[in-house]
Protein backbone atom coordinates (compact mmCIF):
# COMPACT_ATOMS: atom_id res chain seq x y z
CA UNK A 1 0.00 0.00 0.00
CA UNK A 2 1.43 3.19 -1.14
CA UNK A 3 0.70 5.17 2.29
CA UNK A 4 2.31 2.72 4.72
CA UNK A 5 5.55 5.12 5.20
CA UNK A 6 3.16 7.33 5.96
CA UNK A 7 1.25 5.50 8.46
CA UNK A 8 4.43 4.55 9.91
CA UNK A 9 4.78 7.97 11.11
CA UNK A 10 2.76 9.29 14.11
CA UNK A 11 0.02 11.76 12.77
CA UNK A 12 -1.62 14.01 15.25
CA UNK A 13 -4.38 15.71 13.93
CA UNK A 14 -6.30 18.75 15.42
CA UNK A 15 -10.17 18.48 14.90
CA UNK A 16 -12.76 21.24 14.69
CA UNK A 17 -16.61 20.37 14.63
CA UNK A 18 -19.07 23.42 14.60
CA UNK A 19 -21.82 22.43 12.14
CA UNK A 20 -24.84 22.49 14.07
CA UNK A 21 -24.65 23.30 18.42
CA UNK A 22 -21.90 22.09 19.74
CA UNK A 23 -18.45 23.82 19.71
CA UNK A 24 -15.96 20.79 19.60
CA UNK A 25 -11.96 20.48 19.44
CA UNK A 26 -9.95 17.22 19.95
CA UNK A 27 -6.66 15.51 19.32
CA UNK A 28 -6.23 12.20 17.50
CA UNK A 29 -3.42 9.77 16.94
CA UNK A 30 -3.03 8.17 13.48
CA UNK A 31 -6.99 8.18 13.63
CA UNK A 32 -7.74 5.70 16.31
CA UNK A 33 -6.20 7.09 19.38
CA UNK A 34 -8.26 10.09 21.23
CA UNK A 35 -5.88 12.22 23.09
CA UNK A 36 -8.22 14.69 23.47
CA UNK A 37 -11.96 15.19 22.73
CA UNK A 38 -13.43 18.19 24.31
CA UNK A 39 -17.17 19.22 23.76
CA UNK A 40 -19.23 22.43 24.64
CA UNK A 41 -22.61 21.81 24.39
CA UNK A 42 -24.99 24.78 24.14
CA UNK A 43 -28.44 22.27 24.52
CA UNK A 44 -29.23 24.30 27.50
CA UNK A 45 -29.60 27.62 25.80
CA UNK A 46 -31.64 25.63 22.63
CA UNK A 47 -33.64 24.09 24.91
CA UNK A 48 -35.37 27.24 25.76
CA UNK A 49 -36.16 27.70 22.18
CA UNK A 50 -37.36 24.18 21.86
CA UNK A 51 -34.95 23.48 19.26
CA UNK A 52 -31.20 24.92 17.98
CA UNK A 53 -31.70 28.46 17.07
CA UNK A 54 -28.91 28.75 14.08
CA UNK A 55 -27.90 32.42 14.95
CA UNK A 56 -27.92 31.54 18.69
CA UNK A 57 -25.25 28.31 18.00
CA UNK A 58 -22.85 30.59 16.02
CA UNK A 59 -22.67 33.56 18.82
CA UNK A 60 -22.16 30.59 20.98
CA UNK A 61 -19.87 28.98 18.73
CA UNK A 62 -17.13 32.49 18.49
CA UNK A 63 -17.53 32.93 21.91
CA UNK A 64 -16.43 29.18 23.16
CA UNK A 65 -13.62 28.46 20.26
CA UNK A 66 -10.74 29.57 21.47
CA UNK A 67 -10.76 28.51 25.10
CA UNK A 68 -12.20 24.46 23.25
CA UNK A 69 -9.60 24.33 21.40
CA UNK A 70 -6.67 25.25 23.93
CA UNK A 71 -8.33 22.42 26.10
CA UNK A 72 -8.20 19.80 23.51
CA UNK A 73 -4.14 20.93 23.10
CA UNK A 74 -3.84 21.18 26.76
CA UNK A 75 -5.61 18.32 27.90
CA UNK A 76 -3.34 15.84 24.66
CA UNK A 77 -0.21 17.21 26.56
CA UNK A 78 1.02 18.66 22.88
CA UNK A 79 1.26 21.93 21.04
CA UNK A 80 0.60 23.57 18.33
CA UNK A 81 4.25 22.86 16.84
CA UNK A 82 3.65 18.88 17.31
CA UNK A 83 0.04 18.97 15.44
CA UNK A 84 0.96 17.50 11.74
CA UNK A 85 -2.76 18.65 10.35
CA UNK A 86 -5.81 20.76 10.84
CA UNK A 87 -8.94 19.18 10.35
CA UNK A 88 -12.70 20.96 10.79
CA UNK A 89 -16.23 20.11 9.51
CA UNK A 90 -16.88 21.83 6.36
CA UNK A 91 -20.58 20.59 5.54
CA UNK A 92 -23.26 19.83 6.02
CA UNK A 93 -24.41 22.09 8.29
CA UNK A 94 -25.95 25.24 9.63
CA UNK A 95 -23.76 27.85 7.52
CA UNK A 96 -23.32 30.50 10.44
CA UNK A 97 -22.28 27.76 12.39
CA UNK A 98 -20.00 25.75 10.15
CA UNK A 99 -18.27 29.85 9.40
CA UNK A 100 -16.88 30.07 12.67
CA UNK A 101 -14.88 26.54 12.68
CA UNK A 102 -13.34 27.06 8.89
CA UNK A 103 -12.56 30.56 9.71
CA UNK A 104 -10.85 29.57 12.66
CA UNK A 105 -9.09 26.52 11.12
CA UNK A 106 -7.98 28.26 8.45
CA UNK A 107 -6.87 30.58 10.50
CA UNK A 108 -4.34 28.22 12.29
CA UNK A 109 -2.94 26.29 9.54
CA UNK A 110 -2.23 29.53 7.81
CA UNK A 111 -0.35 30.36 10.97
CA UNK A 112 1.09 27.68 11.62
CA UNK A 113 2.08 26.24 7.41
CA UNK A 114 -0.21 23.38 8.59
CA UNK A 115 -1.97 21.01 5.61
CA UNK A 116 -5.92 21.56 6.20
CA UNK A 117 -8.13 19.03 5.69
CA UNK A 118 -12.10 19.55 5.24
CA UNK A 119 -13.91 17.19 6.42
CA UNK A 120 -17.31 15.69 5.93
CA UNK A 121 -19.73 15.72 9.19
CA UNK A 122 -21.24 11.76 8.19
CA UNK A 123 -18.01 11.07 7.63
CA UNK A 124 -16.72 11.84 10.74
CA UNK A 125 -19.89 10.09 12.09
CA UNK A 126 -19.12 6.91 10.51
CA UNK A 127 -15.37 7.31 11.60
CA UNK A 128 -16.58 7.16 15.41
CA UNK A 129 -16.82 3.61 15.12
CA UNK A 130 -12.78 3.28 13.91
CA UNK A 131 -11.75 5.48 17.05
CA UNK A 132 -14.07 2.79 19.05
CA UNK A 133 -13.53 -0.38 17.09
CA UNK A 134 -9.56 -0.79 16.02
CA UNK A 135 -9.83 -3.81 14.35
CA UNK A 136 -12.74 -2.27 11.98
CA UNK A 137 -11.76 -2.13 8.54
CA UNK A 138 -13.81 -1.30 5.05
CA UNK A 139 -15.85 -2.61 3.49
CA UNK A 140 -18.12 -2.17 5.74
CA UNK A 141 -22.25 -1.18 5.97
CA UNK A 142 -23.15 2.17 7.57
CA UNK A 143 -26.57 3.23 8.93
CA UNK A 144 -26.00 6.86 9.60
CA UNK A 145 -28.99 8.74 11.87
CA UNK A 146 -29.24 11.80 13.59
CA UNK A 147 -31.59 14.94 13.91
CA UNK A 148 -30.65 15.79 10.36
CA UNK A 149 -29.24 12.79 8.14
CA UNK A 150 -30.54 9.26 7.61
CA UNK A 151 -28.19 7.49 5.07
CA UNK A 152 -27.54 3.94 4.44
CA UNK A 153 -23.60 3.68 3.51
CA UNK A 154 -21.52 1.69 1.92
CA UNK A 155 -17.84 2.12 3.09
CA UNK A 156 -15.94 0.73 0.04
CA UNK A 157 -12.79 1.94 1.36
CA UNK A 158 -11.55 4.79 3.55
CA UNK A 159 -12.71 8.17 2.26
CA UNK A 160 -14.60 5.97 -0.13
CA UNK A 161 -18.37 5.91 0.48
CA UNK A 162 -21.48 4.74 -1.82
CA UNK A 163 -24.64 6.18 -0.23
CA UNK A 164 -27.33 3.42 -0.38
CA UNK A 165 -30.40 4.51 0.86
CA UNK A 166 -31.45 8.05 2.18
CA UNK A 167 -34.39 10.01 3.36
CA UNK A 168 -36.79 11.40 0.98
CA UNK A 169 -38.35 13.69 3.78
CA UNK A 170 -37.45 13.95 7.25
CA UNK A 171 -34.73 12.93 8.83
CA UNK A 172 -35.38 10.17 11.73
CA UNK A 173 -34.00 12.07 14.59
CA UNK A 174 -36.25 15.54 12.74
CA UNK A 175 -39.40 12.68 13.15
CA UNK A 176 -38.01 11.92 17.21
CA UNK A 177 -38.20 15.50 17.73
CA UNK A 178 -41.38 16.68 16.20
CA UNK A 179 -43.10 13.88 17.63
CA UNK A 180 -41.77 14.36 21.46
CA UNK A 181 -43.18 17.96 20.75
CA UNK A 182 -46.66 16.90 19.84
CA UNK A 183 -46.35 14.73 22.81
CA UNK A 184 -45.22 17.34 25.20
CA UNK A 185 -42.30 15.52 26.11
CA UNK A 186 -40.31 18.79 24.95
CA UNK A 187 -36.39 18.89 23.53
CA UNK A 188 -34.09 17.13 22.62
CA UNK A 189 -36.83 14.42 21.58
CA UNK A 190 -34.71 11.36 20.91
CA UNK A 191 -33.48 11.10 24.68
CA UNK A 192 -36.69 11.72 26.27
CA UNK A 193 -38.53 9.15 23.91
CA UNK A 194 -36.07 6.73 24.93
CA UNK A 195 -36.72 6.63 28.11
CA UNK A 196 -40.65 6.82 27.92
CA UNK A 197 -40.74 4.13 25.47
CA UNK A 198 -39.21 1.94 27.99
CA UNK A 199 -42.70 2.00 29.94
CA UNK A 200 -44.97 1.58 26.61
CA UNK A 201 -45.91 -1.45 24.86
CA UNK A 202 -44.05 -1.12 21.49
CA UNK A 203 -47.19 -3.01 19.89
CA UNK A 204 -49.87 -1.41 20.96
CA UNK A 205 -50.59 1.18 17.97
CA UNK A 206 -49.55 -0.42 14.76
CA UNK A 207 -47.90 2.78 12.36
CA UNK A 208 -46.99 2.50 8.90
CA UNK A 209 -44.23 1.62 7.60
CA UNK A 210 -43.60 3.79 4.70
CA UNK A 211 -41.69 2.26 1.91
CA UNK A 212 -40.63 4.67 -1.23
CA UNK A 213 -41.65 3.13 -4.67
CA UNK A 214 -38.48 2.18 -6.46
CA UNK A 215 -36.14 2.55 -4.00
CA UNK A 216 -36.05 0.03 -1.49
CA UNK A 217 -33.45 1.73 0.65
CA UNK A 218 -34.97 4.98 0.89
CA UNK A 219 -36.46 5.77 4.27
CA UNK A 220 -39.58 8.06 4.55
CA UNK A 221 -40.70 9.29 8.27
CA UNK A 222 -42.75 11.74 7.71
CA UNK A 223 -45.29 9.15 7.06
CA UNK A 224 -45.16 7.74 10.47
CA UNK A 225 -44.60 10.83 12.28
CA UNK A 226 -48.26 12.49 10.44
CA UNK A 227 -49.74 8.76 11.90
CA UNK A 228 -48.73 9.76 15.29
CA UNK A 229 -50.31 13.25 14.55
CA UNK A 230 -53.75 11.78 13.45
CA UNK A 231 -53.59 9.49 15.82
CA UNK A 232 -53.71 12.24 18.89
CA UNK A 233 -56.31 14.65 16.87
CA UNK A 234 -58.10 11.57 16.66
CA UNK A 235 -58.11 10.67 20.23
CA UNK A 236 -58.13 14.16 21.72
CA UNK A 237 -61.70 14.32 19.20
CA UNK A 238 -63.13 11.21 21.11
CA UNK A 239 -61.84 12.67 24.56
CA UNK A 240 -59.83 9.42 24.86
CA UNK A 241 -57.04 9.49 27.05
CA UNK A 242 -53.40 8.46 25.20
CA UNK A 243 -51.40 5.99 26.60
CA UNK A 244 -47.96 8.41 25.77
CA UNK A 245 -45.67 5.70 26.78
CA UNK A 246 -47.16 3.13 24.45
CA UNK A 247 -47.63 5.81 21.77
CA UNK A 248 -44.41 6.53 21.83
CA UNK A 249 -42.83 3.05 21.90
CA UNK A 250 -44.81 1.88 19.04
CA UNK A 251 -43.60 5.18 17.06
CA UNK A 252 -40.02 4.06 17.90
CA UNK A 253 -40.67 0.96 17.04
CA UNK A 254 -42.05 1.75 13.70
CA UNK A 255 -38.74 3.86 13.10
CA UNK A 256 -36.67 1.00 14.36
CA UNK A 257 -37.81 -1.23 12.03
CA UNK A 258 -37.47 0.71 8.84
CA UNK A 259 -34.09 1.28 9.62
CA UNK A 260 -33.02 -2.36 10.70
CA UNK A 261 -34.96 -3.92 7.85
CA UNK A 262 -33.34 -2.01 4.85
CA UNK A 263 -29.59 -1.79 6.76
CA UNK A 264 -29.95 -5.90 7.10
CA UNK A 265 -31.46 -6.18 3.36
CA UNK A 266 -28.24 -4.22 2.50
CA UNK A 267 -25.66 -6.81 4.11
CA UNK A 268 -27.75 -9.75 2.81
CA UNK A 269 -27.75 -8.21 -0.79
CA UNK A 270 -24.35 -7.38 -1.00
CA UNK A 271 -22.65 -10.15 1.50
CA UNK A 272 -21.35 -8.09 3.86
CA UNK A 273 -20.43 -9.52 6.93
CA UNK A 274 -19.72 -5.59 9.44
CA UNK A 275 -22.62 -3.00 10.20
CA UNK A 276 -21.64 -0.19 12.05
CA UNK A 277 -24.16 2.59 13.50
CA UNK A 278 -23.51 6.33 13.60
CA UNK A 279 -24.94 9.54 14.44
CA UNK A 280 -26.41 11.11 17.46
CA UNK A 281 -30.03 8.54 16.99
CA UNK A 282 -27.67 5.40 17.51
CA UNK A 283 -27.33 6.84 20.79
CA UNK A 284 -31.29 5.33 20.91
CA UNK A 285 -31.50 2.37 23.08
CA UNK A 286 -33.92 0.05 21.30
CA UNK A 287 -32.35 1.00 18.03
CA UNK A 288 -28.90 -0.45 19.51
CA UNK A 289 -30.62 -3.09 20.80
CA UNK A 290 -32.75 -4.43 17.79
CA UNK A 291 -29.54 -3.86 15.51
CA UNK A 292 -27.30 -6.06 17.42
CA UNK A 293 -29.93 -8.84 17.90
CA UNK A 294 -30.38 -8.95 13.92
CA UNK A 295 -26.55 -8.77 13.12
CA UNK A 296 -26.10 -11.73 15.95
CA UNK A 297 -29.63 -13.61 14.33
CA UNK A 298 -27.78 -13.12 10.72
CA UNK A 299 -24.06 -13.58 11.92
CA UNK A 300 -22.82 -10.13 11.07
CA UNK A 301 -20.36 -8.18 13.64
CA UNK A 302 -22.13 -5.13 14.90
CA UNK A 303 -20.25 -2.22 15.67
CA UNK A 304 -21.46 1.21 17.34
CA UNK A 305 -19.53 3.84 18.89
CA UNK A 306 -20.30 4.91 22.58
CA UNK A 307 -23.14 7.23 23.35
CA UNK A 308 -20.01 10.29 23.43
CA UNK A 309 -18.93 9.64 20.21
CA UNK A 310 -22.05 9.21 18.52
CA UNK A 311 -22.98 13.24 19.16
CA UNK A 312 -21.26 15.62 17.48
CA UNK A 313 -18.12 15.55 18.40
CA UNK A 314 -14.62 16.58 17.36
CA UNK A 315 -12.53 13.24 17.78
CA UNK A 316 -14.59 11.77 15.14
CA UNK A 317 -13.37 14.39 12.77
CA UNK A 318 -9.99 13.79 13.78
CA UNK A 319 -10.96 10.43 12.12
CA UNK A 320 -12.22 11.27 9.12
CA UNK A 321 -9.33 13.76 9.18
CA UNK A 322 -6.60 11.49 9.31
CA UNK A 323 -7.32 8.79 6.75
CA UNK A 324 -8.27 12.19 3.80
CA UNK A 325 -4.79 13.15 5.16
CA UNK A 326 -3.44 9.89 4.44
CA UNK A 327 -4.72 10.14 0.93
CA UNK A 328 -3.68 14.15 0.46
CA UNK A 329 -6.75 15.51 0.96
CA UNK A 330 -5.58 19.32 0.96
CA UNK A 331 -8.03 22.33 1.05
CA UNK A 332 -6.70 25.71 0.63
CA UNK A 333 -7.18 28.98 1.97
CA UNK A 334 -10.48 29.26 0.17
CA UNK A 335 -12.26 26.37 1.82
CA UNK A 336 -15.85 27.48 2.48
CA UNK A 337 -18.84 26.15 4.40
CA UNK A 338 -20.85 23.66 1.98
CA UNK A 339 -24.33 23.30 4.51
CA UNK A 340 -25.73 20.88 2.25
CA UNK A 341 -21.98 19.20 1.14
CA UNK A 342 -23.13 15.68 -0.48
CA UNK A 343 -21.46 12.31 1.07
CA UNK A 344 -18.75 11.09 -1.26
CA UNK A 345 -18.19 14.57 -2.70
CA UNK A 346 -15.06 16.87 -2.74
CA UNK A 347 -15.49 20.25 -2.78
CA UNK B 1 5.52 46.85 16.40
CA UNK B 2 3.48 45.36 13.65
CA UNK B 3 0.20 44.83 13.10
CA UNK B 4 -2.01 42.55 11.11
CA UNK B 5 -5.77 44.33 10.66
CA UNK B 6 -8.89 42.60 9.47
CA UNK B 7 -12.14 43.98 8.30
CA UNK B 8 -14.71 41.92 7.10
CA UNK B 9 -18.36 43.90 9.13
CA UNK B 10 -20.05 44.22 5.81
CA UNK B 11 -19.76 43.70 2.01
CA UNK B 12 -16.29 45.44 1.81
CA UNK B 13 -13.02 42.45 2.41
CA UNK B 14 -10.03 44.58 3.92
CA UNK B 15 -6.94 43.47 5.80
CA UNK B 16 -4.06 45.71 5.89
CA UNK B 17 -0.25 45.61 7.51
CA UNK B 18 0.80 48.64 9.69
CA UNK B 19 4.39 48.59 10.70
CA UNK B 20 5.04 51.49 13.34
CA UNK B 21 4.38 54.03 11.74
CA UNK B 22 3.99 53.07 8.30
CA UNK B 23 1.35 51.02 6.43
CA UNK B 24 2.99 48.77 4.54
CA UNK B 25 -0.33 46.94 2.88
CA UNK B 26 -3.50 47.31 2.62
CA UNK B 27 -5.74 45.21 0.54
CA UNK B 28 -9.28 45.91 0.05
CA UNK B 29 -11.87 44.69 -1.69
CA UNK B 30 -15.75 46.02 -2.37
CA UNK B 31 -17.57 43.18 -4.19
CA UNK B 32 -20.21 40.48 -3.34
CA UNK B 33 -17.28 37.53 -2.77
CA UNK B 34 -18.28 35.63 0.34
CA UNK B 35 -15.47 36.35 2.87
CA UNK B 36 -15.04 33.03 3.80
CA UNK B 37 -13.49 32.76 0.52
CA UNK B 38 -11.71 36.39 0.21
CA UNK B 39 -10.03 37.01 3.82
CA UNK B 40 -7.67 34.39 4.44
CA UNK B 41 -5.95 34.46 0.54
CA UNK B 42 -5.95 38.30 1.47
CA UNK B 43 -3.96 38.21 4.64
CA UNK B 44 -1.79 35.39 2.79
CA UNK B 45 -1.52 37.57 -0.06
CA UNK B 46 -0.63 40.88 1.93
CA UNK B 47 1.94 38.56 4.12
CA UNK B 48 3.86 37.12 0.94
CA UNK B 49 3.95 40.46 -0.84
CA UNK B 50 5.87 42.93 2.35
CA UNK B 51 7.77 39.14 3.43
CA UNK B 52 5.77 38.83 6.68
CA UNK B 53 5.59 35.45 8.40
CA UNK B 54 2.62 34.77 10.37
CA UNK B 55 4.66 34.56 13.71
CA UNK B 56 6.06 38.14 12.97
CA UNK B 57 2.58 40.22 14.20
CA UNK B 58 2.52 41.79 17.73
CA UNK B 59 -1.01 42.31 17.46
CA UNK B 60 -4.04 41.24 15.30
CA UNK B 61 -7.13 43.91 15.21
CA UNK B 62 -10.51 42.91 13.95
CA UNK B 63 -13.65 45.04 13.33
CA UNK B 64 -15.67 43.70 16.00
CA UNK B 65 -18.88 45.44 14.64
CA UNK B 66 -21.84 46.22 14.49
CA UNK B 67 -22.73 44.79 10.68
CA UNK B 68 -23.12 41.61 8.94
CA UNK B 69 -23.62 39.15 11.43
CA UNK B 70 -21.54 36.06 9.88
CA UNK B 71 -19.52 38.91 7.99
CA UNK B 72 -18.06 39.70 11.44
CA UNK B 73 -17.77 36.18 12.81
CA UNK B 74 -15.27 35.15 10.00
CA UNK B 75 -13.50 37.77 10.39
CA UNK B 76 -13.46 37.45 14.59
CA UNK B 77 -12.63 33.67 13.84
CA UNK B 78 -9.86 34.36 11.42
CA UNK B 79 -7.65 36.63 13.82
CA UNK B 80 -9.02 34.72 16.73
CA UNK B 81 -7.67 32.01 15.13
CA UNK B 82 -3.85 33.70 14.12
CA UNK B 83 -3.85 35.25 18.25
CA UNK B 84 -4.29 31.26 19.10
CA UNK B 85 -1.88 30.00 16.90
CA UNK B 86 0.78 33.13 17.42
CA UNK B 87 -0.13 33.42 21.32
CA UNK B 88 -0.08 37.42 20.12
CA UNK B 89 -2.86 39.77 22.36
CA UNK B 90 -5.72 41.31 19.90
CA UNK B 91 -7.21 44.79 19.77
CA UNK B 92 -11.23 44.43 19.10
CA UNK B 93 -11.72 48.06 17.45
CA UNK B 94 -15.33 48.98 17.24
CA UNK B 95 -16.58 49.27 13.04
CA UNK B 96 -18.09 52.72 13.33
CA UNK B 97 -14.80 54.16 15.41
CA UNK B 98 -12.65 52.86 12.26
CA UNK B 99 -14.87 54.22 9.88
CA UNK B 100 -14.96 57.57 11.48
CA UNK B 101 -10.90 57.45 11.55
CA UNK B 102 -11.17 57.79 7.68
CA UNK B 103 -12.69 61.46 7.99
CA UNK B 104 -9.60 62.07 10.54
CA UNK B 105 -8.98 66.09 11.07
CA UNK B 106 -12.68 67.21 10.11
CA UNK B 107 -14.17 69.86 12.27
CA UNK B 108 -17.36 68.53 11.12
CA UNK B 109 -19.29 65.75 12.88
CA UNK B 110 -18.81 62.55 11.49
CA UNK B 111 -22.09 60.24 11.54
CA UNK B 112 -20.90 56.35 10.95
CA UNK B 113 -24.10 54.56 9.46
CA UNK B 114 -24.11 51.33 8.19
CA UNK B 115 -27.34 49.38 6.58
CA UNK B 116 -29.05 47.54 9.49
CA UNK B 117 -32.01 46.99 7.01
CA UNK B 118 -35.95 47.79 7.69
CA UNK B 119 -35.30 51.61 7.56
CA UNK B 120 -33.06 51.53 10.40
CA UNK B 121 -29.03 52.16 10.66
CA UNK B 122 -26.29 50.73 13.15
CA UNK B 123 -25.11 54.56 13.58
CA UNK B 124 -22.92 56.69 15.81
CA UNK B 125 -21.54 60.22 15.95
CA UNK B 126 -18.27 61.30 16.40
CA UNK B 127 -15.93 64.32 16.38
CA UNK B 128 -12.09 65.08 16.30
CA UNK B 129 -10.89 67.10 19.61
CA UNK B 130 -8.20 69.98 19.47
CA UNK B 131 -5.69 67.59 19.63
CA UNK B 132 -7.05 65.52 17.01
CA UNK B 133 -8.49 62.46 18.35
CA UNK B 134 -11.26 60.95 17.34
CA UNK B 135 -14.21 61.21 20.18
CA UNK B 136 -17.76 59.45 20.46
CA UNK B 137 -20.53 62.06 20.91
CA UNK B 138 -22.65 59.22 22.51
CA UNK B 139 -22.54 55.03 22.67
CA UNK B 140 -23.05 53.65 19.17
CA UNK B 141 -26.71 52.61 18.83
CA UNK B 142 -29.07 50.57 16.37
CA UNK B 143 -31.86 53.58 15.20
CA UNK B 144 -34.39 53.98 12.40
CA UNK B 145 -33.90 56.64 9.75
CA UNK B 146 -36.01 59.54 11.48
CA UNK B 147 -34.69 58.57 14.59
CA UNK B 148 -31.15 59.85 13.57
CA UNK B 149 -32.05 62.50 11.26
CA UNK B 150 -34.23 63.80 14.49
CA UNK B 151 -31.15 63.43 16.70
CA UNK B 152 -28.79 65.28 13.96
CA UNK B 153 -31.59 68.06 12.99
CA UNK B 154 -31.26 68.65 16.72
CA UNK B 155 -27.42 69.22 17.19
CA UNK B 156 -28.03 71.42 14.00
CA UNK B 157 -24.39 70.71 13.27
CA UNK B 158 -22.19 70.21 9.80
CA UNK B 159 -22.38 66.36 9.46
CA UNK B 160 -20.74 63.94 6.96
CA UNK B 161 -21.84 60.95 7.02
CA UNK B 162 -19.66 58.03 5.95
CA UNK B 163 -20.65 54.13 5.73
CA UNK B 164 -22.55 51.95 3.29
CA UNK B 165 -25.67 52.99 5.12
CA UNK B 166 -25.49 56.24 3.16
CA UNK B 167 -27.02 54.05 -0.11
CA UNK B 168 -29.64 52.92 2.20
CA UNK B 169 -30.77 56.49 3.76
CA UNK B 170 -30.16 58.92 0.88
CA UNK B 171 -33.10 59.57 0.04
CA UNK B 172 -34.41 59.77 3.10
CA UNK B 173 -32.14 62.10 4.74
CA UNK B 174 -31.89 64.10 1.38
CA UNK B 175 -36.17 64.61 2.29
CA UNK B 176 -36.13 65.08 6.20
CA UNK B 177 -32.41 66.69 7.13
CA UNK B 178 -32.65 70.58 7.84
CA UNK B 179 -28.41 70.04 9.18
CA UNK B 180 -25.93 70.95 6.81
CA UNK B 181 -24.45 67.37 5.71
CA UNK B 182 -22.44 66.10 3.16
CA UNK B 183 -21.27 62.09 1.85
CA UNK B 184 -17.50 61.20 1.75
CA UNK B 185 -16.53 60.38 -1.57
CA UNK B 186 -16.28 56.63 -2.46
CA UNK B 187 -12.86 56.23 -1.43
CA UNK B 188 -13.25 57.64 2.16
CA UNK B 189 -16.61 55.74 2.98
CA UNK B 190 -15.99 52.18 2.97
CA UNK B 191 -14.48 50.34 5.78
CA UNK B 192 -10.74 50.51 5.49
CA UNK B 193 -8.95 48.05 7.61
CA UNK B 194 -5.77 50.50 7.81
CA UNK B 195 -8.04 52.39 9.67
CA UNK B 196 -8.54 49.61 12.03
CA UNK B 197 -5.13 49.45 12.09
CA UNK B 198 -4.15 53.05 13.31
CA UNK B 199 -7.16 52.60 16.29
CA UNK B 200 -5.46 49.65 17.31
CA UNK B 201 -1.75 50.98 17.23
CA UNK B 202 -3.41 53.84 19.68
CA UNK B 203 -5.46 50.84 21.73
CA UNK B 204 -1.68 49.34 22.18
CA UNK B 205 -0.42 52.29 23.12
CA UNK B 206 -3.41 52.64 25.74
CA UNK B 207 -2.90 48.80 27.34
CA UNK B 208 -6.52 48.17 25.54
CA UNK B 209 -5.21 44.71 24.05
CA UNK B 210 -7.40 42.10 25.33
CA UNK B 211 -6.98 38.31 25.14
CA UNK B 212 -8.30 36.19 22.04
CA UNK B 213 -11.10 34.26 24.49
CA UNK B 214 -12.21 37.65 24.99
CA UNK B 215 -13.24 38.95 21.58
CA UNK B 216 -16.21 38.31 20.81
CA UNK B 217 -18.77 40.81 17.63
CA UNK B 218 -20.52 43.03 18.98
CA UNK B 219 -23.48 42.81 17.46
CA UNK B 220 -25.99 45.79 18.96
CA UNK B 221 -28.81 43.07 17.84
CA UNK B 222 -30.04 40.07 19.26
CA UNK B 223 -31.04 37.65 17.34
CA UNK B 224 -34.38 37.34 15.78
CA UNK B 225 -35.11 34.59 18.25
CA UNK B 226 -34.25 36.12 21.09
CA UNK B 227 -36.29 38.87 20.45
CA UNK B 228 -39.57 37.00 19.70
CA UNK B 229 -38.62 35.48 23.14
CA UNK B 230 -38.24 38.28 24.99
CA UNK B 231 -41.27 40.02 22.98
CA UNK B 232 -43.46 36.74 24.61
CA UNK B 233 -42.55 37.48 28.00
CA UNK B 234 -43.53 41.03 28.56
CA UNK B 235 -46.96 41.33 30.01
CA UNK B 236 -49.62 42.84 26.99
Amino acid sequence: MESSMKEQEEVLILAIESSCDETAAAVVKNGRTVLSNIINSQIDIHTLYGGVVPEIASRKHIENINPVINMALKEANVTLDDITAIAVTYGPGLVGALLVGVAEAKAIAFAKNKPLVGVHHIEGHISANYIEHPELEPPFAALVVSGGHTHLVMVNDYGDYEIIGRTRDDAAGEAFDKVARAVGLGYPGGPKIDKLAKEGNPHAIEFPRAHVEDSPYDFSFSGIKSAVLNYINQCEMKNEEINKADLVASFQNAVVDALVSRAMMLVKERNIDKLAIAGGVASNSALREALSSACEENGIKYYSPSPKLCTDNAAMIGAAGYYDYIKGVRHGFDLNAVPNLKLGERI
Amino acid sequence: MRILAIESSAVTASVAILTDDTLTAEYTINYKKTHSQTLLPMIDEICDMTDVKPDEFDVVAVSTGPGSFTGLRIGVATGKGIALATGIKMAAVPTLDAMAMNMYGTGKLICAVMDARRQHLYNNIFFFDENNRLCRCREQSLDSYDQLAAELNGLNRDVIFVGDGINAAREYFDKYLTCKYEYAPAHMTTQRAGSVAMLAMQMAAENKLVDADDVKPDYLRPSQAEREFAQKKEPK
